[in-house]
């Protein structure tokens, strides 16, 4: 029971860092992104080539997946997303469509259909036992990781310059760029660093996602669900909503097992239709 | 939005006629009528079917993905209802004709007709679903609608085949005359000419007050429910009718290629006939149809030489199209249309 909670708290942390950045593309932005997914493979792919083929260490992958991630984000949406930023969802279904499918088959050119695996280093493998239940000891670093991660962002939100003017362009980008910001270098920035933490969650959970070229179709309505069911006034929303979602799969997976994935998608669907800002959002907000 | 001089002149049309019923009928009527080009087009399969006699699988599989990309036009091209989870009603369609094969109901006109019925009865009641919401809610809960289908399938594996896909279907001779053919000779008439009678359908009422009422709604949803338009009832409606069509194009796929396996209801599926729609352009019928085309001929030859890579070049085109015009080709349409029009003018 313990150990199902701690999993799922687990895989629900790792959906956070994620998802995130799509919180803050699709929710603030309001930008339909169906390629975050590509960004989390493309950091795990990095982590899983230079691993296995340059012989790195995995602590010192993760921020090279983030920096890869975010690089690769930031060059795309100078190039290609802020030209979109104003057209119709439609349009932004389909250029990330388009996107996703070129992703998938690079990958699946480069480096073959077959599932990446790494060896995780022997301080992270094994379990401790605590209260009668087995820790994976991996686990427990994806939760301390994420959960600074999660800190980090909330007082960067809340606390800096920069997350205030984040907060007041997506409120209104017109009036911010009025008061002098530069709403295209935030936006850009936040781009980037979304797509980073998604490239470190793709580099994190290299043992707990399948790191293969449909990651980016398999895990998309996860991230979907995890910010339409969170709401998107808040990180907080899509933080809990996570949370939920981490834990109610894996225990579905656990006890109920013939159900699948099926609850998660039931839960999306009952959920929008009986609140369609989310469970968590506030009515007024956009 | 899509406002080319076709759908502009529409818009405008209402307000000319200044409400007199009589004026609107013969508007209506006028826009209605059939053209040479559409006569030559639908030539182009009977040609095809004298011509092309070794492609005739390849043809009918385009006859059934345009089946499939009209369903879309009319809830895309005519309400403005985007949907990821068209796949659904593809899938129960396809599943549900191939049921009805597989333990014994081997008539398939009768299969079709039920598949249809039941992809419609999904429509109707999954209809109140996307009728509330912005919409990201609605994309959502589409997408979500045919994943939950998905998964279903996937897990029922002691009636669908599961994984391995349902086989041992049999499927009768049609009106008891026509057998199914290895040549795919039966399966592409029958596919045409199911597509024909329904495109035919679509055609005349998307020219009646209804199909009127459907574009002022995506044009403006606001205005159209001030003006005392039955907003809500017309929605249903044409995503019923959307869905059923759709089951339809899946039932037409069960039956002719006597397979069904879980790929019928994945992602992809919704993706592609989004993308074919697109390439061929929505609101006008036809786009679904000149989209299957291009799409299985383009897919046809680009497999032809990059194999399973041809999805990256499906995205390129994807992208560019958004990122140039996404009237690109259906502008050109437009431009050759109003072109063959105005030659052969009354």
């Amino acid at each position: 029971m313990l150990t199902v909670l701690f999993d799922g708290i687990a895989y629900g942390m790792l959906l956070f860092i994620l998802s995130c950045g799509l919180a803050v593309t699709l929710g603030l932005m309001n930008f339909v992104n169906l390629a975050h997914g590509a960004f989390a493979m493309a950091g795990g792919y990095v982590t899983a080539v230079s691993m296995n083929r340059a012989g790195m260490p995995f602590l010192l992958c993760l921020p090279l997946a983030f920096l890869a991630a975010a690089a690769l984000g930031v060059v795309l949406e100078r190039t290609l997303y802020v030209r979109l930023y104003g057209k119709s969802h439609l349009d932004q279904v389909l250029f990330s469509i388009g996107l996703v499918f070129m992703a998938m088959s690079t990958v699946d050119y480069l480096f073959g259909a077959q599932q990446q695996l790494v060896e995780l280093p022997a301080f992270l493998t094994g379990q401790i036992q605590l209260l009668g239940a087995r820790l994976g000891i991996y686990r427990l670093f994806l939760i301390t990781v994420c959960a600074v991660i999660a800190l980090l962002l909330q007082l960067v939100l809340v606390r800096t310059r920069f997350g205030s003017q984040l907060r007041a362009s997506v409120d209104d980008a017109r009036v911010a760029r009025g008061l002098g910001m530069n709403v295209d270098r935030i936006f850009a920035l936040t781009f980037a660093a979304g797509s980073g933490l998604a490239g470190l969650g793709g580099a994190l959970g290299i043992q707990l996602l399948s790191v293969d070229p449909t990651f980016p179709v398999k895990y998309m309505i996860y991230f979907l669900i995890v910010v339409t069911v969170g709401g998107t006034t808040s990180m907080t929303g899509p933080f809990l909503a996570a949370l939920l979602i981490g834990v109610a799969d894996i225990a579905g997976k656990y006890y109920l097992p013939e159900l699948g994935a099926f609850m998660i998608y039931s839960v999306m669907v009952v959920v929008l239709i009986l609140k369609p800002k989310g469970l968590f959002g506030q009515a007024g907000a956009r | 939005m899509s406002r080319t001089g076709f759908l502009g002149g529409i818009a405008s049309a209402p307000a000319e006629a200044a409400g007199t019923q009589a004026e609107a009928k013969i508007w209506l009527g006028r826009a209605a009528r059939v053209g040479w080009p559409e006569i030559l087009f639908w030539l182009l399969p009977v040609l095809a079917f004298f011509l092309l006699p070794d492609r005739l699988p390849l043809m009918s599989e385009i006859a059934i993905l345009s089946l499939f990309a009209l369903s879309l036009d009319l809830i895309l091209g005519y309400a403005g209802i985007v949907s990821l989870g068209h796949a659904a009603f593809f899938g129960l369609g396809a599943y549900t004709a191939g049921l009805l094969a597989r333990h014994g109901w081997s008539e398939p006109l009768s299969g079709l007709a039920l598949a249809t019925a039941a992809a419609g009865l999904l429509g109707f009641l999954s209809s109140f679903l996307v009728l509330r919401g912005s919409d990201l809610t609605r994309l959502m809960v589409t997408l979500g609608v045919a994943m939950v289908l998905a998964e279903l399938a996937n897990k029922m594996a002691w009636l669908t085949g599961g994984a391995d896909g349902l086989v041992g279907m049999e499927v009768g001779p049609i009106l008891g005359l026509f057998e199914f053919d290895i040549f795919g000779r039966t399966g592409f008439v029958y596919a045409t000419v199911v597509l024909f009678l329904l495109f035919c359908v679509a055609r005349y009422l998307v020219h009646t007050v209804f199909g009127l009422t459907l574009r002022g709604i995506k044009g403006n949803r606001l205005r159209m429910e001030a003006i005392g338009a039955p907003v809500s009832r017309n929605l249903i409606a044409v995503y019923t009718l959307a869905a059923a069509y759709a089951g339809a194009a899946g039932a037409l796929l069960a039956q002719t290629t006597q397979f069904v396996s879980l790929d019928v209801l994945e992602f992809h599926r919704s993706a592609e006939v989004l993308l074919v729609l697109i390439i061929g352009g929505t609101g006008y019928l036809y786009g679904g149809l000149v989209g299957a085309v291009l799409f299985r001929v383009a897919q046809d030859w680009l497999t032809g030489f990059t194999q399973q890579y041809w999805l990256f070049w499906l995205g390129l085109i994807l992208v560019v199209l958004v990122l140039v015009s996404r009237e690109g080709l259906k502008g050109l349409f437009d431009l050759a249309r109003r072109r063959l029009q105005r030659g052969a003018g009354p």
